[in-house]
């Protein structure tokens, strides 16, 4: 088998201006932040993003990477708004395309299947087919006089997810209360990178995921396997961590000020690595039980 | 007393301090939060908001066992739902992750309760932006399951502060879809059905003409005037407007001493 471990920072450098890029996990829930992070740290740009949004879409609005967003929502969760999307938004620096949950899901299947489009009924009479017109409606074939949103594929040329175990083949478990989409993400994705809390052999992997049912990535899925311990800080990664609710709140605090902002970005998004980043948050913690 | 299998059994009638002493206005406003789930029989109640959180569970304590309600996140929960209960303490009896909410949302067992920023008289529900939608005065949360909630299955709201800047003639973004809305997809919309607003002041419902939202009850104390001028539109009026029901002694005990005993509703509406 193909080993397909490699660096967060080998992984981006796959990715090409201007990529649509699928970013796992949701709001602010296991999001793969050790590769959002390594995007911080790359020249790339002018990307469109499809996320269930939250901090990773933020931060990489203020940084000025994003052409365009695909969203249902954006939402740190504990923080209902994500400061950075509604600053973007508030002063037209990024495209949107806004859908319903179950449209962005229909999306997702539409281009895992590699569909034209996949029927739903969700946003009949609402706005979002207002802002989208490029999105149809179609009568059922057969004839009931029904009729559904044909949403187009959402299909990617990266995707990004974050997981608690993978092996080097890139075969990875999900094992917290909710796997969310990632496994969508990736079967719509050209190429998927998979980080990991922990990198095992194939031997361990479902011994350490403790059910079999965990193991919903699979290695003709993904492209590269980067291990990151606390990779999907500050979002949640059960059962390893919960939210970093101080940083995050951190986070939220800096955002609404440019200088607290420059600040902030000086002290934990300006590291050559990942692991300096890890050093700085510890540092953070420190200090705030001194 | 609780007719749930796996929850706390409430102390017999009268045995608690905490449940004596009148009805506070949350209290008031989660029994009739509870009342939206009435006859629903075993669908998922969703609620959102620490009212229609309370509500949902006072409802299948005591007069709706067969609602299916879960934590928010992935798990079913059988029996009484303290409010911030330790996971271990509860009984899952399910495994809902986000994607099977989706697919549940469609097929329609399911009865939701939101929260909007604005709502209009015919239910229109925006949660998504204020101002234009290509360049917001303030972005929201994005229009998230409100359009295909709205679509598929009941919906109920919650919004805890009544106040014309949430009551409007017209919201900036309609996410949850009204009854005028609705009718103009037609047969295609044909699981769409609103059922209650509930507010710190009052509840309302479609029952005004074409589906116009009306003013179904008064909390105790307050006044037609007050809910009419904290209202950005002109409501249906009946002839006469009964009060919002009392809480029954029941509801009280669930409520102070299982459901919520450090008063959270307190937090979301102020007495």
């Amino acid at each position: 088998m193909t080993d397909k471990r490699m660096t967060a920072d080998e992984a981006i450098a796959h990715l090409a201006d201007g990529m649509t890029v699928g970013i796992g996990g949701w709001g602010s829930r296991r999001k793969p932040m050790a590769l959002v992070r390594a995007i911080l740290r790359s020249p790339l740009t002018d990307l469109t993003l499809v996320s269930y949004g939250g901090p990773d879409v933020g931060l990489l609005c203020a940084a000025g990477k994003v052409r365009k967003v695909v969203y249902g929502f954006v939402t740190l969760d504990s923080v209902p708004l994500e400061p950075h999307f509604r600053a973007a938004r508030e002063n037209g620096t990024v495209k949107a395309l806004e859908m319903d949950e179950g449209m962005f899901l229909a999306g997702l299947r539409a281009a895992a299947l590699r569909l034209p489009f996949m029927p739903v009924r969700a946003g009949l009479g609402a706005d979002v087919l207002r802002y989208a017109p490029e999105l149809r409606v179609l009568p059922d074939p057969y004839g009931t006089g029904d009729e559904v949103v044909a949403v187009p594929p959402l299909r990617l040329d990266a995707a990004l997810v974050h997981a608690n175990l993978a092996d080097p083949a890139g075969s990875a478990a999900l094992t917290g209360p909710d796997q969310f989409f990632d496994d969508l993400f990736c079967q719509a994705a050209d190429a998927a990178y998979v980080s990991a809390e922990r990198v095992v052999p194939t031997a361990d992997l479902l011994k350490e995921a403790g059910c079999v049912h965990a193991l919903v990535l699979h290695r003709y899925l993904t492209h590269g396997v980067i291990e990151a311990p606390r990779g999907a800080h500050f979002t949640e990664c059960p059962p390893e961590y919960g939210r970093d609710e101080p940083f995050q709140r951190a986070y939220a605090t800096a955002a609404a000020d440019p200088a607290a902002w420059a600040a902030f970005a000086e002290r934990f998004l300006s590291h050559v690595d990942e692991s300096s980043y890890q050093q700085a948050v510890d540092n953070f913690h420190e200090e705030a039980t001194r | 007393m609780t007719a749930t299998p796996n929850g706390p059994t409430v102390p017999p009638n009268g045995s608690t301090a905490a449940a004596t002493g009148p009805a506070t206005r949350a209290e008031i406003c989660v029994t009739a939060c509870a009342d939206a789930w009435r006859g629903d029989g075993e669908i998922l109640a969703s609620p959102m908001g620490v009212v229609p959180t309370l509500g949902a569970r006072l409802a299948r304590a005591v007069f709706a066992p067969d609602l299916v309600l879960s934590d928010g996140l992935a798990y079913l929960l059988a029996g009484d739902i303290p409010l911030g209960a330790a996971p271990d303490a509860l009984t899952v009896e399910g495994w809902l992750p986000y994607r099977a909410v989706l697919d549940l949302a469609a097929r329609g067992r399911r009865h939701v309760m939101m929260g909007p920023s604005q709502i209009d008289a015919y239910g229109n529900a925006n949660i998504s932006c204020i101002g234009p939608w290509a360049r917001p005065t303030r972005q929201l949360l994005g229009a998230r399951g409100a359009p295909g909630n709205t679509v598929n299955h009941t919906t109920s709201y919650w919004v805890p502060r009544h106040a014309p800047r949430a009551f409007v003639e017209r919201v900036d973004v309609v996410c949850g879809i009204g009854y005028d809305r609705a009718a103009a997809v037609g047969r295609a919309a044909r699981f769409h059905g609103l059922r209650t607003v509930v507010t710190n002041l009052c509840v309302l419902d479609f029952g005004g003409p074409g589906h116009h939202l009306r003013l179904a009850s008064l909390h105790p104390g307050v006044t037609l005037e007050r809910v009419v001028a904290a209202t950005g539109f002109r409501l249906t009026v009946p002839a006469r407007v009964p009060t919002t029901r009392q809480p029954t002694d029941a509801e009280l005990r669930v409520l102070r001493d299982v459901l919520d005993p450090r008063s959270a509703r307190d937090r979301e509406v102020p007495a």
